[in-house]
């Protein structure tokens, strides 16, 4: 098995996560003869990333900053057909879900995923989650430095957080490390971008209080230049007035972003920054050793030197129309001459977007381990990104993902659908997203008009808790339900990226689903006709307004 | 009732915690309850009188008492019994431990055995906290320094 460009476990980190699996193993032995009651048990579950779901258990595990070895999703390929119905699902935040889980199986699947060091820890709860990153780190060319090591810094220092595992409501962190900002950190509890100071020394700005869900907000600098040995302390000191001060009298109003609206951004920062001045300097310092240490860990894999452009790819280019399709959407630049970022798009026609078998699981860790250095990694738009791919391999590579069905040209085209998991499986939705984001990837199914097309962010969520991020797709389809029927809510203008974040404007009254995608259609073509040269779907809105897409939807300026 | 330690404390005090108006009006007292929503600094110069301070979970999942927990001991110094009382459940109690909580409030007696499993449950810790344990990044640290001082006497022998 090829070596891991990313963070090793040591023997500590696997000690601590095999007592965590005895632990649950004894609790859910407890909860099985009665000693537990599920109302005792719930919290206990939920911290080891179990749910309970509409028509079972469903299990969400833990990948840190989206970056897996072929060896680690073979493991996940393994649980899917020994414990699930032989698939499993990528969300949105970068984790992996199964659906089909037993209870009694639950401490089994942990230990199975300890024994290729992961787990399930925080990804659900009212603790520090998951921490998510940009997944194109360490080979786009346009960044400062990776910010998976920071975010590996914070998933140590929240694990198992003495102080922050029964927070007024969940807490979400993302790092980029790159202006191009693909980790959406402008709508986190905390967003982190890593850049450099006029001097050239590398910090953080902190933008505190962003977030989707029913109230949807675009957080707030509290720190343009955090010196990065300070990170943790200003974490925590955040953190800590947010436990305190966080509102936990109702659930719609707990999230930071609440707190930071009701007592102002000055406030915050100056409450944050008393909190800060104490904290700073104390153990929660990061020496230059610390940081060193852990960034060592991320060196890329050698990459032998290439010529920078592939003949044959040209070639194949000039005659195929789909390859050359298939590169224009799905391959992206690589830092380093000679080698391509390419996204497998799990978005099969007619398919839950995000979800792989797992034989298709086990092919793509096949394919990493013969083009990209065994690694694969999550993307936010539930796609697996290959991120160290030689030129040369490009064609092979393609052909192999058209026969698993990931080689459609769609990465951020209208058929790349991002979509929550909805009514069919979500027991707090009020409208399905999956057979819609099927019917409308249908519809949109031709590859040479999705390229006309171009960039076109279609996002759904099946209800207001806005898993699917609907609020920051260029198009945001929201499920309502209205006296029983299943309608969906379009809004316009959403954008995810920092710079440039924008929450989406609703256009008006909900449709019904076929008037949705008819809806769909129409603005498409509004745009197609009325675009300027360069600019996308979202370009074109930003510049009319949403009246003659009104119009187009309504027949009337509504 | 009865109330438990971690090993640390070997008994518990016997004072009945006052409440905190009370103890306002009365700062000789040297037990007070503190409910979650006030602030430690409330407790002001008094904090040196006070042998026992309770701090309050009305339901498990309201963590504003980890908190109150952390400033008492690593802020203000408060060296006295630190008492979890309410809805003080066993599988919080490693949390609890490591924020400085020396005893706790049950109705439930083989509690004590749980106190006590709950403080070696987990062998790794990866933040500093109130329980004087090295985070596992720290151990790191001194053991690479570790190596290269010994690699360093090697060579100069
Ligand atoms: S957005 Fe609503 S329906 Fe969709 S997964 Fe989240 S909670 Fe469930």
């Amino acid at each position: 098995m090829p070596d891991s460009y990313f963070y090793r476990y040591d023997a500590h980190d696997r000690a601590l996560v095999a007592e965590r699996v005895a632990q649950f193993r004894d609790q859910v032995a407890r909860r099985l003869s009665g000693d537990l009651t599920e109302e005792q048990f719930k919290p206990l579950r939920l911290t080891n990333g179990l749910y309970l779901q509409l028509h079972a258990y469903m299990l969400r595990v833990a990948i840190p900053y989206g970056t897996l070895t072929s060896g680690q999703l073979r493991a996940l390929a393994g649980i899917a057909r020994r414990f699930d119905r032989g698939y499993g699902h990528f969300t949105t935040r970068q984790n992996l879900q199964f659906n089909w889980i037993r209870l009694e199986d639950a401490p089994d699947i942990l230990e199975a995923l300890a024994a290729v060091d992961m787990h399930a820890m925080q990804t659900s709860g009212n603790c520090i989650r998951n921490v998510t990153a940009d997944h194109f780190a360490g080979a786009a060319g346009d960044e400062v430095e990776d910010p998976r090591i920071w975010a590996e810094i914070v998933r140590q220092w929240s694990t198992l957080h003495p102080e922050f595992s029964f927070l007024p409501r969940k807490f979400k962190i993302a790092v980029t490390g790159s202006p191009r900002d693909r980790a959406a950190v402008r709508v986190h509890d905390i967003g982190l971008r890593l850049h450099r100071d006029p001097a050239g020394a590398v910090g953080f700005e902190v933008i505190v209080g962003g977030g989707l869900g029913r109230t949807p907000m675009i957080g707030k600098t509290l720190r343009d230049f955090l010196p990065r040995e300070d990170l943790l302390a200003y974490l925590e000191a955040t953190l800590r007035v947010y436990n305190r001060y966080g509102r936990r009298d109702n659930l719609y109003k707990a999230r930071i972003k609440i707190l930071v609206h009701e007592i102002g951004a000055e406030r915050m920062r100056g409450e944050v920054d008393a909190e800060f001045h104490a904290l700073r300097g104390t153990a929660l310092r990061l020496p230059d050793e610390v940081i060193d240490a852990i960034a060592r860990q991320f060196a890329a894999p050698a990459l032998a030197a290439r010529p920078a452009r592939s003949e044959d790819v040209e070639r194949l280019r000039a005659r195929d129309r789909a390859f050359a399709r298939w590169l224009a959407a799905n391959v992206t630049p690589h830092r380093v001459p000679g080698y391509a970022i390419v996204t497998a798009a799990l978005k099969q026609l007619g398919a839950p977007p995000g979800d792989a078998s797992a034989t298709q699981m086990d092919a793509v860790a096949d394919l990493a381990d013969r083009h990209s250095s065994g690694e694969v990694r999550v993307s936010h738009e539930q796609n697996l990104i290959l991120p160290w791919v030689p030129l040369d391999d490009l064609q092979a590579l393609w052909r192999a993902l058209d026969a698993l069905g990931f080689a459609d040209p769609v990465a951020g085209r209208i058929g790349d659908i991002v979509a929550c998991p909805g009514l069919d499986y979500c027991a707090l939705a009020n409208a399905r997203s999956i057979p819609l984001a099927q019917r409308l990837s249908l519809r949109f199914g031709d590859a040479a008009r999705q390229q006309e097309i171009g960039e076109l962010k279609v996002r759904i969520s099946g209800c207001i808790n806005a898993c699917g991020h609907h609020h920051v797709g260029h198009i945001g389809i929201l499920g309502v339900d209205r006296n029983g029927t299943e309608l969906y809510q379009i809004s316009l203008g959403g954008d995810p990226e920092a710079g440039s974040t924008a929450i989406g404007e609703i256009l008006g009254p909900a449709l019904t689903e076929e008037r949705t995608i008819e809806a769909i259609e129409a603005m498409v073509d509004l745009y197609l006709a009325t675009r300027v040269a360069g600019e996308r779907f979202v370009d074109t809105y930003r510049r009319l307004g949403a009246d003659p897409y009104k119009e187009k939807v309504y027949g009337h300026r509504a | 009732m009865v109330t438990v330690h971690s090993g640390s404390r070997a008994v518990p005090s016997a004072l009945s915690p006052l409440p905190l108006d009370a103890w306002l009006l009365d700062l000789t007292a040297a037990a007070v309850s503190l409910p979650n929503t006030a602030s430690p600094d409330l407790l002001g110069d008094g904090l040196a009188r006070l042998e026992l301070i309770a701090l309050h979970f009305p339901k498990f999942n309201d963590g504003r008492a980890y908190s109150q927990a952390r400033l008492l001991r690593g802020r203000m110094g408060y060296r006295g019994e630190l008492r979890a009382t309410g809805d003080v459940l066993r599988d919080q109690l490693p949390f609890m431990l490591r924020c400085g909580f020396d005893s706790f409030e049950k109705a439930d007696p083989p509690f004590g055995e749980a106190v006590r499993a709950a403080a070696t449950l987990f062998s790794v810790v990866y933040q500093p906290a109130e329980d004087n344990r090295v985070p596992a990044a720290e151990l790191r640290r001194l053991a690479t320094a570790g190596a290269m001082a010994a690699a360093a006497a090697v060579s100069l022998g």
